[in-house]
């Protein structure tokens, strides 16, 4: 029997034992707490034990499970709230009350509810791996595909009829060219640090639209793609990714709460359940699978909690479905890893977190993506990670290298959030690669010109950010007026569109269609006020016209079902200037 | 009966080695008797094969290596609990130091707690009246929250947590079930003393229990003091149904003595020293705050933090503004120029405020009004910088007016003697009484509606 050598907070080592694999389940010590081998030798195996250790004694036994720590797939995941080990929260808090408990075995998935499941396959017929062989409705949005395990093919020598049948009943049993038999079920396992298998990766071709206006035009997130959100605290990244899950038009929602605060995944928990999606009417949790690892439970469990998280929603793309995965936040993850490696007394990179920091967020992001599944549909992975960078600097080692396999970066700005500028991503700072790609789809969707509206934006506010330059050295007064044009013109684009209130609620959630109009209002007051200002008049009158604090009230004004009200507006504020050009003929 | 172990293999800093021990568990505590027969305790930290670290509370001074008996007790760190403890002081590892005696358990609980269950967590949204106009109004402390107030030294940080601690009552509710748990970590005596002696004065001693590790007390034993506190927060609140506010000071003087330990276990450190888990140290602490389902009793945290150099980005209060609920702030040249308390609105923040004021919390014009004092308080800053450049002769009327609003908000409005308790309606129509200071072009964030209903119609003199 294997016992304990050593304890060291999370890490325990086994001596001279050959029994484990890397990276193989354990149960550890008399209470048979789950945990990893992350590190083999000879003399010393060392494991990250994923629950707390205190009263762990020295030779206890520990016993391998014979695979890899393993995520449970089948119907039951949507509107479920695990920990990071996949472990339900509700379940738990019903065994073992409010107070998290150790060495607690609960199914991850529940076992005797029953599904209403169609088959789509009968005896004799030839399965490929990932393959749909049933569906059954998770709930009334959401048609749950069940498929063939990735490592399994061949020929169905039995299949029950459809029916009502629970996870673990065997629904078909295939045999494979070597003639091993496989019983195949609702439920699935699939190692979380291995990315499941999928078909050629496709180019991403489709914005995720968020009806966030800052990111929808300015910096568009592709199905598909990796976006960073980094933020000091009190910038609200908690909020741009509950924004997104709320209103973005992903099928699927994965909300990791890696590292955070409790009250913040309660706050989801009930919110969700009252909030309708835009799209389907029905609660949002009803599309919406959480991971809930909080800062104060164990720090091992926070470091798969990424993973888990990231396989569920592997697992749903792989049915067809756009899947978006929020992990709040990265840098708790990151933090973890730092933990386990002091723990090992691994040689440290920078301030700490070690060498292998940058190939593990790799590994992470890498997952994303847009692909043609197993089963020849599309489906997509898209992750937003927030991160924490300590005291806002940008330049700490887990923004850099998370910069270096995303290509969105939102980054969120403590000035904007002070001034109570929401969302506070800064318009400077942050880049989307995303746009070359997506133009097409916009151009198409939206609007011919959508591409060139939003140039025309971009390098207004540019221009006023290098003319801020000089207003902070010698003040306003001194510029001349057709550059005070654009200082107001930014203005209007910074308080009328980026700003948007996410209580509101007309302006939490706004189409495309009028962001594309709101945008095109801005840019036509604009034109028309550059005429006025070089035929010399000033724009102090313009001013007083207050077309401008119209322009910058029309977010909360034009509801999102009357966009046919722009046109009207638009000609009326026109009639305005041009009255007031006729008076100074 | 216990083994005892004869000896100690090696001793360095707080931490002492202990070979040739079988069946001790991890985090397991331990009683070392001195040859003189002094009895220390410690905590295992590690185990490796026979040899175990232990920490001692206490300290090593006098301790050698030969002549020390060491036992293990075969249990985590506990303390004695039961509803004797209100009205009690205790040191840092929670043993009684009023001369009234042990208590008489009716529960022993492990220091360290558990997580509390996300899905059990009630979210809290009961507004906390503190009696502070800046605190009610501006960044609103809720029932259950967890609201740090980040200060400096030589700011009276103690003084403005006195008042919230005495002062706060919930809305409508019961007195009697209210108690205030005091947890001091590496305080001066005299802050100590100031802190007993006021909460003396307000009358409410019984209902107060204090844990005090003072400023030359052992370090190890200031690790444990704030989790002593907060098992007993725990057991008031979640077992004796009370609405218990927690207050520790100081949050810096606990992080370095882990840095402390933390340098003598020989762990590689991260940021200026501080050991990488601070982050998650920090969480265990904060994240007991909260109420759960089912439950009537709560735990709110108010830690006190001094920022060292006043550096709002040093680790200690960034990584504490990432776990709690927001933060108080406190502003050194408010309070160099006589303003109580130095609250600097514009960094300080409340993230459950929104779900807690309003229609049938506090009155309909709250969020609405706050948000307006913001934003308007925000362009104060503006027009100051401006008038520094150009003279305040010069500015425009508009810019005029901001300077004066902002002279009367901080005069009035954030300074309030430490006696004075204004109630939430007190506060909100002093915040109308401001506006009117402004042109009513520039209240764009409360509603025409609102205007007519409060806003008076004479201005603030």
């Amino acid at each position: 029997m294997d016992v304990i050598y050593s304890i060291n907070g999370p890490v325990v080592t086994v001596k001279n034992t050959k029994s484990f694999a890397m990276l193989e389940m354990v149960y550890v010590g008399n209470m048979r707490l789950i945990g990893e081998v992350i590190m083999l030798s000879d003399d010393c195996t060392t494991i990250q034990v994923y629950e707390d250790t205190a009263g762990l004694s020295v030779g206890e036994p520990v016993t391998g499970s014979g695979g890899p720590l393993c995520a449970v797939l089948g119907p039951g995941i949507i509107s479920n709230i695990f920990d990071g080990i996949e472990r339900p929260l509700k379940a738990l808090n019903e065994k073992s009350g409010a107070f998290l408990d150790r060495g607690v075995s609960c199914d991850n998935l529940d076992t005797q509810r029953l599904w209403d499941v169609t088959m789509l396959i009968k005896q004799g017929d030839t399965v490929y791996a990932g393959q749909i062989f049933a569906t059954t409705p998770e709930n009334e949005g959401i048609i749950h595909k069940s498929m063939i395990p990735p490592s399994i093919s061949g020929t169905v020598i039995h299949a029950q009829d459809s029916g009502s049948y629970n996870i673990t009943d065997v629904l078909a049993v295939v045999r494979d060219k070597n003639g091993k038999e496989y019983d195949i079920s609702l439920s699935q396992k699939w190692p979380i640090k291995y990315a499941r298998p999928s078909g050629q990766r496709l180019s991403a071709c489709q914005p995720l639209i968020t009806g966030q206006r800052v990111i929808d035009t300015l910096f568009p997130i592709a199905k598909g793609g990796a976006a960073a959100v980094p933020g000091s605290f009190g910038t609200g990244k908690t909020m741009v990714q509950h924004q997104i899950a709320k209103w973005s038009d992903a099928d699927i929602i994965v909300y990791i709460g890696c590292g955070e605060r409790g009250n913040e995944m309660t706050q989801v928990l009930e919110e969700f359940s009252q909030l309708r999606d835009p799209k389907t009417g029905r609660a949002l949790t009803e599309r919406t699978v959480m991971i809930a690892n909080t800062s104060n439970m164990p720090v091992a469990a926070r470091e798969a909690s990424i993973y888990t998280g990231v396989t569920l929603a592997e697992y749903y793309r792989d049915m067809g479905y756009n899947v978006a995965i929020m992990a709040d936040s990265t840098s708790r993850w990151a933090e973890a890893l730092r933990e386990i490696s002091g723990r090992l007394e691994e040689m440290p990179a920078e301030e700490g977190f070690p060498s292998y920091l940058p190939s593990r967020l790799s590994q992470f992001y890498e997952r994303a993506g847009y692909v043609k599944t197993l089963s020849g549909e599309n489906g997509s992975v898209t992750i937003i990670g927030a991160v924490s960078p300590q005291g806002g600097d940008f330049s700490e080692p887990v923004t850099q290298n998370t910069k270096r396999f995303i290509r969105c970066f939102w980054a969120l700005d403590r000035e904007l959030a002070y001034s109570r500028h929401y969302p506070a991503i800064n318009w400077i700072t942050s880049y989307t690669e995303y746009f070359d790609e997506l133009k097409d789809w916009y151009n198409a969707n939206v609007c011919l010109d959508f591409e060139k509206t939003r140039g025309r934006i971009i390098s207004i506010l540019l221009e006023e950010n290098r003319l801020m330059e000089i207003v902070k050295l010698i003040g306003e007064d001194v510029l001349p007026e057709d550059q005070k044009l654009i200082i107001i013109t930014a203005k209007m684009i910074r308080q009328g569109f980026l700003q948007q209130n996410a209580m509101h609620e007309i302006d939490t959630y706004v189409p495309l269609e009028k962001q594309f109009k709101m945008m095109k209002l801005i840019l036509d007051i604009y034109d028309r006020a550059v005429l006025l200002v070089k035929q010399g008049i000033p724009l102090s009158r313009i001013n007083q016209t207050g077309i401008f604090d119209t322009v910058m009230r029309v977010k909360f004004e034009i509801r999102n079902d009357q966009l046919s009200m722009f046109e009207s507006l638009t000609s009326e504020l026109i009639s305005k200037l041009d009255s007031l050009e006729e008076s100074y003929r | 009966m216990r083994i005892q172990y004869l000896g100690i293999k090696e001793i360095n800093g707080p931490l002492i080695v202990i070979d040739g021990v079988k069946d001790a568990h991890f985090d397991e505590m331990a009683d070392i008797v001195l040859e003189n027969g002094e009895v220390r305790h410690g905590r295992i930290i590690r185990i490796d094969g026979q040899r175990a670290v232990i920490q001692v509370f206490e300290g090593t001074n006098d301790m050698s290596l030969s002549g020390s008996r060491t036992s293990f007790t075969g249990k985590p760190m506990q303390i004695d609990l039961s509803e004797e403890i209100l009205g009690r002081v205790f040191d840092g590892a929670g043993r009684p130091i009023d001369g009234l005696g042990p208590v008489y358990a009716e529960k022993k609980a492990d220091i360290n707690g558990a997580a509390i269950n996300p899905v059990a967590r009630k979210y809290p949204n009961d507004f906390i009246c503190t009696g502070i106009s800046s605190i009610d109004m501006l960044m609103t402390l809720i029932r259950g929250q967890k609201l740090p107030i980040f200060s400096g030294s030589g700011i009276p940080h103690d003084k403005l947590a006195v008042q919230i601690a005495t002062g706060a009552g919930l809305k409508g509710g019961k007195q009697n079930d209210f108690a205030i748990v005091f947890a001091a970590m590496g305080v001066k005596n005299d802050v100590a003393d100031f802190f007993r002696r006021e909460f003396k004065a307000s009358n409410s001693g019984s209902d107060i229990v204090m844990f005090l590790n003072l400023a030359n007390d052992p370090i190890i034993e200031r690790i444990v003091t704030p989790r002593c506190a907060l098992t007993a927060a725990e057991y008031l609140a979640f077992e004796k149904n009370k609405q218990v506010l927690v207050i520790m000071t100081d949050i810096s003087a606990y992080a370095e003595a882990l840095r402390e330990l933390s340098a003598s276990k020989g762990e590689i450190p991260a940021r200026k020293g501080f050991p990488g888990y601070l982050y998650s140290d920090f969480a265990s602490l904060y994240e007991r705050a909260g109420m759960i389902k089912g439950k009537d009793g709560s735990v709110t945290l108010i830690p006190i933090l001094t920022m060292p150099n006043d550096d709002i980005t040093h680790p200690i209060p960034d990584l504490t503004g990432y776990i709690t609920e927001g933060q108080i702030v406190l502003d050194r040249t408010l309070s160099q120029n006589g303003i109580y308390p130095p609250v600097s609105v514009l960094p300080s923040l409340s993230r459950l405020m929104k779900d807690g004021i309003g229609k049938g919390f506090t009155r309909e014009d709250h969020a609405a009004l706050s948000d307006q004092l913001f934003a308007a308080y925000a362009k104060v800053a503006d027009a100051r910088s401006l008038a520094s450049v150009i003279g305040e002769e010069e500015l425009s009327d508009t810019d005029k007016a901001y300077i004066e609003f902002g002279r009367k908000f901080e005069e009035k409005f954030i300074n309030q003697p430490s006696g004075e308790h204004r109630t939430i309606e007190q506060t909100l129509d002093l915040g109308w009484q401001l506006l009117t200071l402004l042109p009513r072009t520039e209240l764009s964030r409360v509603s025409d509606q609102l205007i007519t209903k409060y806003l008076p119609e004479k201005v603030m003199e």
